[in-house]
């Protein structure tokens, strides 16, 4: 595989992955386990306007999207704290405006729209060199925030109830919590697409959550397997010429599925030892 | 004369039409150890809640530790009902009780060797030295309980709020919660709350009975009539399992 890397887009494409599977592996452990998987969808498709508002002001959909992404998660954790309206029905609300106001800026725009389905489904071979930088800069600031609200997070997540009698501002730490998702669906966007980000979002984080108890080598790990899922689905992809986003995803999905079945296999075999 | 550690005056609470709270008063006062008992539903848990500032009441004044109950938040120690969180959470006992140590942090610092000392040496005081590293949801019942003890002590509360503690608790494990509460009363004031009412009147100095309204009489003697007051129906006392001594009178 590695004549393959002689060409630039490869080497970018290699780079994406790194810096996406660092972002997606460490905020996909809170994903998991704050349960906040279908919220996060919704960020990820709200931001879907981004890139249509993007295509027609013509300035860089990726931008768009990350303000569309930020500004959901803003709505949604606020709307969730602050009134009594139930929490999926704000993420079906923001998940459906987002898209609709995506379709209605895309149609405005004059002429075609030539890469959009590389921002629906994603193409890591075609991310250009100003993207990554942003990814970088988004993963610093993702672990910066991880690194200075880390006890505050893991009360959050852990009871939140608890949380708020030891003196935490809950509301503005779920709200931050929110954001670093946002940035998350922006990183991944180049890389898996915006219908596909839930899944890099949640896969290695739950493989991560079979094997250890410890929410840093949770993280640790989910890095890990992001980048082994990125890069393995990046050759097969190359090998047999199939999309690459969608071939990660598949990769990641059959890994994580076998997983729970011999994980469940072990707990089974264990426990019948210990009855006999 | 003791210090007023909690003033409850007028406080009623209502979810929608549903009043939770009616009209409620209530004084603690330093070193009291106070059970409250009534059914479930009665607001029990809803009144710790307005003590923590969880849930703020729709009329009265509350003051906790000389001061609003948001602003002594960190000062009072609170133990949940366990079913709370998730079990499967990758957390450790250790780092469980660690949260306990929050409140003398807050944003920016680490938690350094101190910390770990207290936190260490209280689980090795609720008899969990040997399980720091598991699982929490590894632990039993009980001991789950007795780490959220131990969460709520290294913050080295003035004010200890225990919803429910014996609720997941075998009976053997029961004794010697109620010794470790024996020893806690002599350093804190705490409030307990339970359905239990044998349970609870083994341990505590003070009974208050619960149900919308609140029944108390400064003494930890329950009539029956404040029982039936509390229950709407008359009520037999049934006294089971490892009770030291009667505390209730004959009737």
């Amino acid at each position: 595989m590695f004549e393959a890397f002689q060409f630039e887009f490869m080497r970018h494409a290699l780079v994406a992955g790194i810096l996406a599977s660092v972002a997606c592996g460490i905020v996909g452990v809170y994903v998991v386990v704050k349960k906040i998987v279908s919220m996060s969808g919704s960020i990820a498709h709200a931001s879907f306007g981004g890139i249509g508002l993007g295509y027609f002001l013509r300035f860089n959909p990726v931008i768009g999207a990350m303000f569309f992404a930020l500004i959901s998660a803003l709505t949604m954790g606020l709307t969730a704290k602050k009134t009594r309206l139930p929490e999926d029905t704000t993420t079906g609300i923001i998940w459906a405006t987002g898209m609709a106001l995506g379709i209605i800026f895309i149609g405005l725009s004059a002429g075609y729209a030539p890469d959009l389905m590389s921002y629906l489904f994603g193409n890591i071979l075609t991310v250009p060199l100003s993207d990554l930088y942003l990814m970088a800069i988004l993963d610093a600031v993702i672990i910066g925030i991880v690194a200075f609200f880390y006890k505050e997070l893991l009360l959050l997540c852990f009871d939140e109830e608890y949380a708020v009698t030891a003196g935490i501002r809950v509301t503005g730490l779920y709200l931050v919590l929110l954001s670093m998702v946002a940035l998350t669906v922006v990183v991944l966007i180049r890389v898996v697409g915006m219908i596909l980000v839930i899944a890099m979002l949640t896969f290695p984080a739950a493989l991560a959550r079979l094997v250890t108890h410890s929410l840093k080598t949770m993280m640790l790990l989910s890095v890990a397997f992001g980048m082994v899922f990125t890069l393995a689905g990046l050759w097969t992809s190359y090998l047999l010429n199939l999309a690459s986003g969608a071939t990660i995803i598949l990769l990641s999905g059959l890994v994580l599925l076998s997983a729970y079945l011999i994980h469940g296999l072990v707990i089974r075999v264990r426990g019948q030892k210990e009855t006999k | 004369m003791n210090r007023t550690v909690l003033k409850i005056e007028h406080v009623n609470v209502s979810y929608g039409d549903n009043k939770v709270l009616d009209d409620v008063s209530l004084t603690v006062e330093e070193h009291d150890f106070l059970g409250i008992i009534g059914p479930n539903g009665g607001g029990k848990t809803t009144l710790l809640k307005v003590i923590l500032g969880l849930v703020s009441p729709d009329r009265g004044v509350i003051t906790v530790l000389g001061s609003t109950p948001v602003k002594s938040r960190g000062r009072i120690g609170y133990v949940p009902q366990i079913s709370n969180f998730d079990r499967n959470f990758p957390v450790s006992v250790y780092e469980v009780a660690m949260m306990g140590r929050y409140s003398h942090k807050g944003l920016g610092k680490y938690y350094d060797r101190s910390d770990r000392d207290v936190v260490l040496n209280m689980l090795k005081k609720v008899g969990l030295g040997d399980y720091i590293d598991a699982q929490i949801g590894q632990l039993s019942g009980g001991q789950q309980q007795r780490v959220m003890i131990a969460r709520a002590l290294v913050s080295s509360p003035e004010l200890m709020l225990l919803d429910e503690p014996t609720a997941s608790v075998d009976p053997i494990m029961q004794t010697e919660f109620y010794e470790l509460l024996e020893m806690l009363k002599k350093e804190m004031t705490i409030i307990m709350v339970s359905h239990d009412i044998g349970a609870i009147s083994v341990v505590v100095d003070k009974i208050a009975c619960l149900n919308h309204r609140l029944y108390y009489h400064g003494s930890r003697e329950i009539t029956p009539e404040i029982l039936e007051a509390t229950y709407h129906c008359p009520v037999q006392l049934i006294a089971h399992g490892q009770i030291p001594h009667r505390i209730l009178r004959e009737h």
